[in-house]
């Protein structure tokens, strides 16, 4: 039953009386949970998105000197790139593991590899610290550390979540943390696809 | 301890000591008033606030303790206070915890922890919030929109750390309403029970529904830009600060956007006007069907009405902003889409009205509230028409016209519902009836005392008197009449804020000292009334779970045997 007809149910008539979903046949509220969850992170990222091209493009549309200076790309960034890859795919292999005790290996690596990502931004922030390239020098500078202080602290919940998560050992639960690493890969991508390109 | 019960999959925790029942509580009757207790205690310090302002407004110099800084920071903190952390919090922390689970059928909220936590975050950002009355400077007076440069520039009230701690607790609460919407929101998606469809449900579920995930879309917006204001405050970065000259100095910030700010705030503003509005028009429907006998007219079209209005708020946040200096064309297209909205909400104002006609009206206190609200809120609705056309708005925009409009839409009218739903669940919620004949009182006064403020501040807007002046001096453009009528709101206003203790006199002797309620005094159909103990006990429906047959508006049925069907009664 779609939407639509659902909303269209005429529900003061007698025939109306048909529940097509039954209680016990939704799916889980941790699942329905998550999606709602990725909706608000979805639009949080995407406002700070705007934001950042209405900021980036204002100057030269004013005609005042343009104050934008991108960053560089460092290889440390991609090595992040592909940590958090990493991390998702051991996630993934959780997920599909059928075995617990595979699960809970994969997993474990999926979250060790996450801890990495975040150590590896930490470095990545030195990095540019030490190039000179502070938060409030230029708005290219703070964009990206709000930015990917965000992420990290989205990062940072996933891993609280999956000690607790790895410790009571419910497989389901498993499977919702690796769906979550998953959106803040997607997300990741994003934001390093805007950094990169501008 | 997580006990499960045989119909339900989900275990519930039974709380086994005082502190679990009534503080840690993950009961969502417990959170729920929780909630409303927080919200109107912090509500009564705005509604001081307010009182604060129209003295100094009414009689200029008589009263020396209110400076200009102060009056600023009264008007700064009574209408945040009010929006956010009095009127959304109430409406889907306090009514949207209490009726979720009892209209639709649940034993709680999905995830109890979580929801229990949200309410601990909301605290905390209230305590944060009234902090800021205390730290060096005091509140901020920015406005409740906080626009920068001005809200973090100096000679700005509290633009130290005043405006320090309001963005920190809005952020604090944006953390705490998406705990509580995620809730709300997934309860409602998932644990509905047997029978109960989704057009089943009473229209305050549709409305506070809608509101939460309005909230979960737009809060983000408001937490974005309290973030990067904080950076600008803190850190020295320029995300909304231009260059500026201060005291003769130019500033370290350049090439900021105050105008980024603005759209990030009214990307968030406009959709609250809604968050606030959606549950009081879900909650005002089921009290005008339950007051008057009569099936809510036009079921569909009024849930429809309710998530096309939700969409709709979110692509007119502009009209706020016709005199910012933003391109003259956004203008247009702004203006056009927020008189489209007037299409749905008529529908709804004239569903309403048809589920009157000819009904069999019992005057009762709830309905009072709830045919109050219809009045205020259509005169709110049209001065919002002259508000929304930018030729109209520009020589109104920030006159007391703009006042008189939104009070009426949206701090009249919610609060008029909050007023009828309060009358109107107390016996559920407590066990026990208020008093009718203070009930009565407390509404006359109260109906006519926002008229006699409200109505006579169109008045002023339309001679031009500016908003946020602390004193209006001697003016050209201002006649002696503006004063006295000022006199006489500020009159108007302490009377209504003192028989607003008639409300709380009421609700707290009847408490103690009413008769014992029927579990369903009203005759309503709709799930809430048909719990087996009234108060609702932890778990809502003893050993199982209500089966639904039928919507909630079964009102004088021909050939029933009573005026109302429940929603649990079986078709024969």
């Amino acid at each position: 039953m779609t939407i639509l007809a659902r909303l269209a149910e005429k529900s003061w008539e007698p025939a109306s009386d048909r529940d097509p979903h039954e209680p016990g046949g939704r799916p889980s509220a941790g699942s329905v949970g998550l999606t709602v969850y990725f909706a608000v992170a979805g639009v949080m990222f995407s406002l700070l998105g705007a934001a950042y091209f209405m900021r980036m493009g204002l100057h030269a549309a004013m005609g005042h000197a343009d104050d934008w200076v991108s960053m560089p790309d460092p290889p440390l960034l991609w090595i992040n790139s592909a940590t958090l890859i990493a991390s998702s795919l051991a996630w993934e292999i959780g997920r599909r593991a059928s075995a617990e005790g595979r699960a809970a290996r994969a997993s474990l690596a999926g979250a060790a590899l996450g801890l990495c990502f975040l150590i590896g931004q930490w470095l990545l922030w030195r990095h540019y610290q030490a190039a000179g390239f502070y938060l409030s020098s230029n708005p290219a500078n703070a964009f990206f550390y709000l930015l990917t202080a965000l992420h990290g602290v989205h990062i940072l919940g996933g891993l609280i979540a999956a000690a607790w998560v790895l410790a009571e050992r419910n497989p389901a639960h498993l499977r919702l943390c690796a769906i979550y690493w998953h959106f803040l890969l997607f997300i990741w991508i994003l934001i390093a696809a805007l950094l990169l390109s501008t | 301890m997580a006990t499960t019960l045989a119909d339900d999959l989900r275990p519930l925790h039974h709380p086994h000591s005082w502190v679990t029942k009534y503080v840690w509580s993950q009961d969502h009757k417990v959170i729920a008033i929780q909630y409303s207790v927080t919200a109107i205690a912090i509500g009564l310090v705005a509604l001081v606030l307010s009182a604060l302002m129209r003295l100094q407004l009414g009689f200029p110099g008589v009263f020396p303790a209110i400076q200009p800084d102060n009056y600023l920071q009264f008007v700064s903190m009574h209408g945040m206070i009010m929006v956010v952390y009095l009127l959304t919090a109430l409406l889907l922390g306090g009514f949207g915890n209490y009726l979720i689970p009892l209209m639709i059928g649940a034993r709680d909220m999905v995830f109890p922890f979580v929801n229990m936590l949200s309410y601990w975050l909301y605290l905390l950002s209230v305590i944060v919030l009234v902090a800021g009355f205390f730290v060096p400077g005091g509140p901020t007076g920015a406005g409740w929109t906080l626009y920068p440069p001005q809200a973090i520039s100096e000679g700005t009230p509290g633009h130290q750390w005043g405006i320090a701690t309001m963005l920190v607790s809005l952020a604090i609460f944006v953390a705490a309403f998406t705990m509580g919407g995620l809730n709300y929101v997934t309860t409602v998606l998932q644990a509905r029970t047997k029978g109960m469809t989704l057009m089943r449900m009473p229209l305050s579920v549709w409305g506070i529904f809608t509101a939460s995930v309005m909230g979960l879309l737009a809060f983000p917006a408001l937490f974005v830009a309290a973030i990067m204001m904080l950076f600008d405050h803190f850190a020295g970065t320029s995300f909304f600060m231009p260059t500026m000259q201060s005291m003769g100095a130019v500033t370290s910030t350049e090439g900021g956007s105050p105008l980024l700010f603005q759209h990030l705030f009214w990307f968030f503003g406009h959709p609250e006007v809604y968050i606030v509005a959606l549950p009081a028009f879900g909650i005002v429907s089921d009290l005008i069907s339950v007051h008057a006998r009569r099936n809510i007219f036009g079921y569909r079209m009024m849930v429809w009405a309710i998530v096309i209005i939700g969409a709709l708020s979110f692509i007119v946040w502009a009209h706020h902003m016709y005199v910012s200096g933003m391109n003259p064309y956004f203008g247009f297209f702004f203006a056009t889409s927020t008189l489209i909205i007037a299409i749905p909400t008529a529908i709804k104002v004239y569903n309403w009205l048809l589920t009157l006609w000819r009904g069999d009206i019992h005057l009762r206190v709830p309905m009072l509230f709830a045919i109050a609200f219809i009045f205020t809120f259509i005169h709110g609705g049209l001065s919002g028409l002259f508000l929304g056309n930018v030729s109209v708005d520009v020589p109104l925009s920030d006159t007391f016209f703009v006042v008189a409009h939104f009070h009426m839409v949206m701090g009249v009218s919610p609060v008029l519902v909050i007023f009828g739903a309060i009358y109107h669940w107390y016996p559920k919620i407590t066990g026990r009836m208020w008093n009718e004949t203070l009930g009565k009182i407390h509404f006359w006064i109260t109906f006519l005392g926002v008229y006699a403020i409200f109505l006579p501040m169109h008045y002023l807007g339309i001679l031009g008197v500016p908003r946020r002046y602390y004193a209006l001096g001697e003016t050209a453009f201002i006649p002696q009449s503006v004063h006295m009528a000022n006199e006489w709101i500020s009159i108007a206003a302490l009377v209504v804020f003192a028989a607003q203790s008639l409300f709380f006199i009421n609700m707290i002797w009847s408490l103690f000292r009413g008769p014992k309620a029927d579990p369903n005094p009203w005759g309503a159909a709709s799930l809430e009334w048909q719990t087996p103990q009234t108060p609702p006990a932890h778990g809502n429906w003893g050993p199982k779970l209500p089966v639904v047959y039928r919507w909630a508006y079964d009102y004088s049925v021909p050939g029933a045997p009573r005026d109302f069907i429940p929603q649990t009664e079986p078709r024969a």
